[in-house]
């Protein structure tokens, strides 16, 4: 068996796995990323990850995991994937706890669960609360050692800009740009995986990475690759807002016993840790007893909007409301929550442990993504398959806590060995295809920075960012009207119309930021436009997609998947069906039992 | 009045490697809880200084704004420091800012850290794993073992530790605290200390443990709190013992 190359765009969590399972299978990878991959958005899951592992002598199971994840995202997700992620799960965990990752333990030495949202049962494995940062570095620690070995070449500060296709449409490697030196270049592959995560920074101000764009998957959808539930963005209930970014405060401050609340009385200007109990609303645990604060973050961002918007019981009548943990022994708090707690002290200004965090919801997740089949991973384009946040598997309509390092991983450890097996298949590798069909894509790119870069006009690309994070986050995030939607749908047409007027300050080559920002601009308004004409269509409410004049679900007409493909300049959609094979749907309410 | 209220922030600039830096100024408005990033935003926006000249952004390196990936360190006010943290309303002004010192530059505020990922590689700073497949849990770990692991495998590779650290220069070759750190983390974990030879060998080669003076900087710089002159001390000890042992049974 020849080895063969594989292309890995992205080196977060779900990109790592999977090259770790291409270089451990004997191939070499030719990894792809914008940061060092120390330094992806990985390192922002807080809470952890799940696992049925029963360790708590709860009956918990793997079927359980299974039922939770598929209710908790409304019925969309195909089932017979998540089921196997979820059977996997525990195996996961194994080979993370293998690889050194510092997870909490019991007193016996083993791995330690907490709650989290969505479920009754603990389930979540965690690392204080910077559990992403500890996975994402336990599988970096594993490349650099293939990278020792010469299994792994890293291209860190390269960013993807197209696939290079052949004629018959077939992928056979990509083309990149150094964001140091400003060149273009083209690299031969058999198969690419593509795991380059979210796409907060469409919304502007999310809890997302600088690096989270989604301009690959943009740049895909222009060239081919099928994108599905664009409309399915979910708002995470507890984040602390920012100019530069929306902080995360992980859910599992609520699993460890953290409750949500606001003064009783409208505009109570009063000290908090005055206020009585009585004269306080906790208004999760009061509409939802049963899951109390733990409610999915579909259901706790919409009740922070009720009592916030229609209730008018903002702190202060502003857009916040109090998560607390002041009621909590302080050594717990560091020892499980250290991580999160410091982030609010770091950039607040008060310790959480004596003064009831202010929090509001913030765009978080993108369940939907780039399309993949529902078997390993594969795109609808031959040689392109995808992993991690960045595809729509999984999740459905409503992501649960917890499960997203899950997806990566697993998601990850199938698209590795099904790109090998796929770049082995094939009859004619990208060895043999003609050195025309990288000119003329590496021709087609420069011409692109080109244009760019004699352009003429008064637009800055920064305002034109600001005015579409604005709009998304106004129109397409937890409450849709689709009078709103198709107006924003005009604005981001006028955004892309005023996207050709940028006129850039620096045209240089060298370290120009602002030239491969605004590159990624122009893929940003793409999918900006898909996710508010995909949400404009779905005339029901599911998940994180709530519509007020289409306020239930409608199984008969939309438990559909929305799949969209690209059509030169406008969108094309079909509605397939889901495959709900194992769990039948059933209606989805936290309220009772 | 509130809202005329501004931020002077003074950028070191070097377009590339091989120029010559120079300082610019700029004025930003002031709005409630900004951060130095929140600045170079706005630079971005406006790029123009206070005194109305026309000027490229800023490049700098940012990703995740909350201090856990590590990318926008820079010396600020003359500290070096992540941009994120820096919050405008601690800072006195004018802001000064300024790439780091000890890493080659790229651009601006950009410079390139890669050392210390070539470093963590040549001390095989990894737990060496049979492989990926299904081969049950891993060992258990006290939970007293995994809180002290857990403060050591927080690190951020900011690179603070070694912008601050005297024996981190052009004369000397000093891994720094943040890999000797990643040393005493990976000879901590109960696979890792069975390979803890090899990483004791290569911490006391060229630019090893030796090379730290103790001057105890790295610790203060140290945005994450990790105990860096503990580690120091810990891994010293190793690698004398490793060496001891290895001249008496070789």
């Amino acid at each position: 068996m020849s080895s063969t190359k594989v292309i890995l765009i992205g080196g977060g969590l779900a990109g790592l796995m999977a090259a770790i399972r291409v270089a451990e299978l004997g191939h070499s990878v030719d990894l792809f990323s914008v940061v060092p991959v120390r330094r992806s958005h990985s390192v922002c899951a807080q809470g952890g990850i799940n696992a049925a592992k029963n360790l708590k002598g709860e009956g918990d199971s793997t079927w359980q995991h299974f039922d939770d994840t598929v209710y908790g995202g409304d019925f969309l997700q195909n089932q017979p994937l998540v089921k196997g992620m979820c059977e996997a799960a525990p195996g996961i965990i194994d080979l993370l706890d293998r690889m050194g990752v510092t997870f909490n333990r019991t007193p016996e030495g083993l791995l330690d669960f907490r709650r989290f949202g969505g479920t009754l049962y603990h389930r979540t494995a965690f690392a204080g609360a910077t559990t992403g940062q500890q996975l994402l570095y336990a599988l970096d620690e594993q490349v650099r050692r293939f990278e020792s070995e010469g299994k792994v070449r890293k291209l860190e500060s390269w960013m993807f800009l197209s696939a290079v296709l052949d004629d018959a449409g077939v992928c056979r490697g990509v083309s990149a740009v150094s964001l140091r030196s400003g060149e273009v270049r083209t690299f031969p592959s058999d198969a690419v995986i593509v795991a380059t995560g979210g796409i907060g920074a469409i919304f502007r101000q999310s809890t997302n990475s600088v690096a989270c764009t989604g301009s690959a998957q943009s740049a895909l959808f222009q060239q081919g690759v099928h994108y599905a539930n664009p409309e399915m963005i979910q708002v995470h209930p507890t984040a602390i807002p920012g100019e530069d970014k929306c902080r995360l405060i992980s859910e599992s401050v609520r699993g460890e016993g953290g409750r949500v609340w606001v003064p009783k009385a409208a505009g109570d200007g009063r000290d908090p840790r005055t206020i009585p109990d009585a004269e306080r609303f906790y208004f999760l645990e009061e509409w939802y007893p049963k899951y109390g604060n733990l409610v999915p973050r579909d259901v706790a961002t919409r009740a922070i909007h009720k009592v916030v918007y229609e209730l008018g019981l903002g702190i202060d009548g502003k857009n916040m409301v109090y998560l607390d943990v002041t009621h909590l022994p302080r050594e717990m708090l560091t020892r499980k929550l250290g991580g999160v707690l410091e982030i609010y002290e770091k950039f607040v200004g008060l310790d959480p442990r004596d003064h009831p965090m202010k929090v509001f919801p913030a765009q978080h997740y993108t369940m939907g993504g780039i399309w993949v089949n529902n078997e390993n991973q594969a795109t609808n384009v031959p040689g392109i398959f995808a992993a991690g946040e960045c595809e729509y598997q999984y999740h459905g309509a409503n992501r649960l806590g917890a499960n997203s390092l899950l997806s990566c991983l697993y998601g990850g450890m199938l698209a590795g060995p099904a790109a090998v097996k796929y770049a082995q298949s094939i009859a004619k590798s990208a060895e043999s295809v003609s050195s025309a069909v990288y000119e003329r894509e590496q021709k087609r790119q420069e011409e692109i920075y080109d244009r760019l870069r004699s352009q003429q006009g008064e637009e800055n690309p920064i305002s034109l960012w600001k005015e579409m994070g604005e709009t998304m986050t106004q129109h397409a995030t937890v409450i849709r009207y689709n009078k709103d939607l198709q107006a924003a749908d005009a604005k981001l047409a006028e955004l892309q119309d005023r996207y050709h007027r940028i006129n850039l300050a620096d045209t240089g080559r060298w370290g120009n930021q602002s030239l491969h920002f605004t590159r990624e601009l122009g893929n940003m308004l793409v999918l900006a436009r898909l996710i508010v004409q995909a949400a404009a269509l779905r005339d029901e409410s599911r998940g994180a997609h709530y519509k007020p004049d289409f306020p239930d679900r409608d199984d008969e007409h939309w438990l559909r998947t929305t799949r969209a493909e690209y059509d030169n300049g406008s969108f094309k959609f079909q509605f397939d069906p889901v495959d709900t094979s194992l769990i039948p749907p059933r209606k989805r309410s936290y309220t009772s039992s | 009045m509130a809202e005329a209220k501004t931020i002077l922030v003074r950028v070191k600039r070097q377009a590339g490697p091989q120029d010559t830096p120079q300082w610019e100024e700029f004025s930003i408005r002031w709005r409630p809880n900004m951060n130095v990033i929140a600045c170079l935003i706005d630079i971005a926006e406006n790029p123009v200084t206070s005194d109305g000249r026309k000027t490229t952004p800023v490049s700098y390196e940012a990703n995740c704004l909350e201090e856990v990936c590590g990318a926008c360190a820079m010396v600020i006010n003359g500290h070096s420091r992540q941009a994120c943290s820096a919050l405008v309303d601690h800072l006195e002004q004018p802001i000064r800012l300024e790439p780091m010192s000890k890493f080659p530059l790229v651009r601006d505020l950009v410079v390139d850290r890669q050392r210390m990922f070539n470093d963590a590689k040549r001390m095989r700073c990894w737990v060496p794993i049979d492989g990926t497949y299904a081969i049950g849990p891993g060992p258990r770990i006290a939970p007293e073992r995994q809180e002290v692991a857990y403060a050591l495998s927080r690190c951020i590779f900011c690179g603070n530790c070694l912008e601050v650290c005297p024996k981190v220069n052009e004369h000397g070759d000093f891994v720094g605290a943040a890999i000797v750190n990643q040393v005493r983390l990976f000879n901590m974990h109960p696979t890792g200390a069975m390979h803890a030879h090899e990483r004791l060998r290569a911490v006391r080669g060229p630019g090893g443990i030796q090379e730290c003076d103790n001057a105890q900087n790295c610790v203060k710089a140290c945005p994450k709190g990790i105990p860096l002159t503990e580690s120091n001390n810990d891994v010293n000890r190793q690698a004398l013992l490793d060496s001891i042992l290895g001249w008496m049974f070789h």
